[in-house]
């Protein structure tokens, strides 16, 4: 049997994790991965208590804090590389805004509709083309980095290492929490968690879910600032392929907004984009999804709340084509 | 009852009286905004700061009643702060409007407001549930001023392990009494809408002299203020991490800081900028105080440059700095910067700054809101 994958949304006050667990008849001990929550990963006594099952908090934060103490050269490296990261962010981003700009200005001229049409697909090309760019420069700088200091030549990060292998020995599956995805991707790599687990199951909700997908997508359409464009953060672990997920649409997500949604979905095909509220699941075995309760959102610009898990068709395969 | 009923009924004074009793002053239905004064005066006149309207407007008496009443038209989202002079033997009295108990302060004493489809925004409040950061009074010894005061405030969760941002905000002290700062940041942070961010609040006992293209300040605030705070807390050394921010002349200060000091400050924060300007000579209608703003902003018109990598300027429609500062943007956009340009229905006072603060904070220093799902 193939490894299962769990994903599901955000827990609030009344997680449903539990019972995912026990209809994956997990009965634990698990490793529970809270380090989105940074210097609060420790405060996990609710979930321990949702989870139903014995836990080992892997405490992914502060041995990564421990090793910045007692690294002071990796830990420089590790911050340059982080900079550089946040920098080649910022400019992608102003280059969306640049791109977003241009396709309005483009979309209200006074031409035939068959132009506008193509040239809208130009424009979701050149998005395309730009979160393609993004996602590969974030790859090389995170390979770069992982050359220049692999994890034997640390000699603190190889003792987390070596003592979280003993520990998830010991467990049957991982879990793995929301909170902020670039803390929780960071931490996961550093201490190679998605490896180390190896084909014992995953259960994952929120940022925890985003960083298992090929691409983690920073999204909110109500930002405090008044609006916002979706972006890439970095590739993600890829080991649930095929999928962008979007957490929390009621709070982040204007699900009315046709031609957003059909851009978004556009930009991001061949990927189904599903948008998991709390109670949504999607249970993958191996490659192939088994269990689905989400909204998938079409580059038609719906908002399909009944989807069930059937899988995205493009009348063009690779690019802005609509669903069939 | 509204003022048509009472001009056209009869006008006894329990008309008057009810009248009175059974409305909230100043009176809105829909855009038109009533002012109402009682009592005996020779004249009785609205005083306001919306530039485009005549600054004093004469209230009519309703003839037999001692009663007063102007009715303003003024657009949705219109917020107006007033005074009414009350004249009797030739001396004009200004006062709060007694039938209206909205007050906005500053540092002259307080006025009435006026408001039409406004509301407070709901995160100026102190929210019970937001982590509060805490403030301290720090005195320091500059060789450029001699010994001068200023506030920190440090965020709620504040450790020693992480770097933070800092706002440097002029006028931080009249900030945080009339425009509620404290309550501001203590909210934005706690909802992850901007930074854990480090405040240094400065206070000048000379601002109209230090702030308008000053060397000395520029120098104290970067040579000396910044640095100092750099040593006592840890602070990213990162131009995208400094923010100069202010109001006003604070607003020219912060400007003239990043000009004097290009690279130093990535991010900069700019309300009601008394950004003058001349497009012929250098003789401006506003005095002598702005002279040395009237050059700097000439001399930058003429050749503008990157002084910051994005800046947030807001300004009220019904201020006369509207036009110095619908002109500025586009000049700060060509060269590159990023600008973010906000106009408010509203005019050259603390409550409009309060309200930007939420746009401007969250746009240049952002919280992990976009990178948090729980």
């Amino acid at each position: 049997m193939a490894r299962v994958i769990a994903l599901l949304g955000p827990q609030g006050p009344t997680p449903d994790v539990g019972e995912v667990l026990r209809d994956l008849g997990i009965t634990g001990p698990v490793a529970l991965v809270r380090a989105g929550y940074q210097e609060r990963e420790t405060e996990d006594s609710e979930l321990i208590a949702a989870l139903g099952v014995p836990v080992k908090n892997l405490t992914l934060h502060a041995r990564g804090n421990e090793v910045f103490k007692h690294a002071p050269e990796y830990t420089t490296a590790y911050h340059t590389r982080q900079q550089r990261l946040r920098h080649m962010q910022a400019f992608y981003r102003t280059r969306l805004d640049g791109t977003e700009d241009a396709a309005k200005k483009i979309s209200v001229r006074y031409v035939e509709p068959e132009l506008l049409a193509q040239e809208e697909k130009v424009s979701v090309d050149v998005f395309r083309h730009m979160d393609n760019d993004h996602v590969e420069r974030c790859q090389a700088v995170r390979t770069a980095f992982d050359k220049a200091w692999p994890a034997d030549k640390v000699a603190s990060l190889a003792k987390h290492r070596r003592e979280l292998r003993v520990v998830m020995d010991g467990t049957s599956a991982l879990v793995i929490a929301g909170g902020h995805v670039a803390s929780l991707h960071n931490r996961l790599q550093m201490f190679d968690i998605l490896a180390t687990n190896g084909d014992k199951p995953i259960v994952a909700w929120s940022a925890g879910a985003m960083v298992l997908t090929d691409r983690i997508v920073l999204f909110h359409d109500y930002p405090p600032y008044g609006s916002d464009i979706a972006q890439v953060l970095e590739p993600g672990a890829s080991l649930v392929k095929g999928y962008v997920v979007l957490p929390d649409p009621r709070r982040r997500i204007n699900l009315d907004a046709k031609t957003g949604i059909q851009q978004f979905a556009r930009r991001m095909a061949p990927a189904t984009c599903v948008a998991m509220d709390h109670g949504a699941r999607l249970i993958f075995d191996g490659d192939d999804l088994k269990f689905a309760k989400a909204i998938r959102l079409t580059t038609t610009g719906a908002a399909e709340a009944d989807w069930t898990g059937e899988p995205s068709r493009f009348s063009t395969p690779h690019l802005y084509g609509v669903h069939v | 009852m509204n003022i048509g009923d009472l001009i056209n009924g009869p006008r006894t004074k329990d008309a008057v009286d009810s009248f009175l009793a059974d409305n909230s002053f100043p009176m809105v239905e829909g855009s038109s905004c009533t002012f109402v004064w009682r009592g005996q005066a020779d004249a009785v006149h609205l005083k306001h700061w919306v530039f485009g309207l005549p600054s004093s407007q004469q209230l009519q008496r309703l003839p037999d009643t001692d009663l007063w009443h102007l009715t303003l038209k003024l657009p949705e989202g219109s917020r107006v702060e007033y005074k009414l002079e009350v004249v009797r033997n030739g001396h004009g009295e200004w006062i709060q409007d007694p039938l209206n108990r909205h007050l906005a302060r500053d540092p002259f004493g307080a006025n009435s407001v006026a408001a039409v489809d406004y509301q407070v925004p709901s995160w100026i409040h102190a929210d019970p549930s937001a982590a509060k950061g805490h403030i301290d009074e720090i005195w320091i010894e500059s060789k450029t001023f001699g010994r001068r005061g200023f506030g920190l405030y440090i965020p709620a969760r504040f450790r020693r392990s992480r770097t933070y941002p800092v706002l440097v905000v002029h006028d931080g002290h009249d900030y945080m009494r009339y425009a509620s700062l404290k309550n501001i940041l203590d909210n934005l942070i706690d909802r992850l809408e901007i930074a854990d961010v480090i405040a240094v609040l400065t206070s000048s006992p000379d601002r109209i002299h230090e702030y308008p293209d000053n060397e000395r300040h520029a120098k104290f605030i970067s040579e000396e203020l910044v640095p100092y705070v750099q040593r006592l807390l840890p602070i990213s050394d990162q131009p995208q991490n400094r923010c100069l921010m202010g109001a006003s002349f604070g607003a020219v200060a912060s400007l003239s800081t990043a000009m004097r000091y290009p690279g130093m400050y990535g991010r900069l924060l700019l309300q009601s900028g008394s950004f003058a300007f001349t497009d012929i000579g250098d003789r401006n209608h506003r005095g002598p105080l702005f002279d040395p703003v009237v050059s700097m902003i000439n001399r930058y018109r003429a050749d503008p440059t990157v002084v910051s990598e994005k800046i947030f300027m807001s300004v009220g429609m019904y201020e006369s700095l509207i036009y110095e500062n619908r002109s500025l943007a586009p000049v700060f956009s060509s060269t590159g910067m990023d600008v973010r340009y906000v106009e408010a229905r509203d005019g050259h006072n603390w409550e409009n700054w309060r309200d930007r603060l939420r746009d401007g904070l969250s746009w240049l220093l952002p919280g992990p809101f976009l990178h948090v799902y729980e």
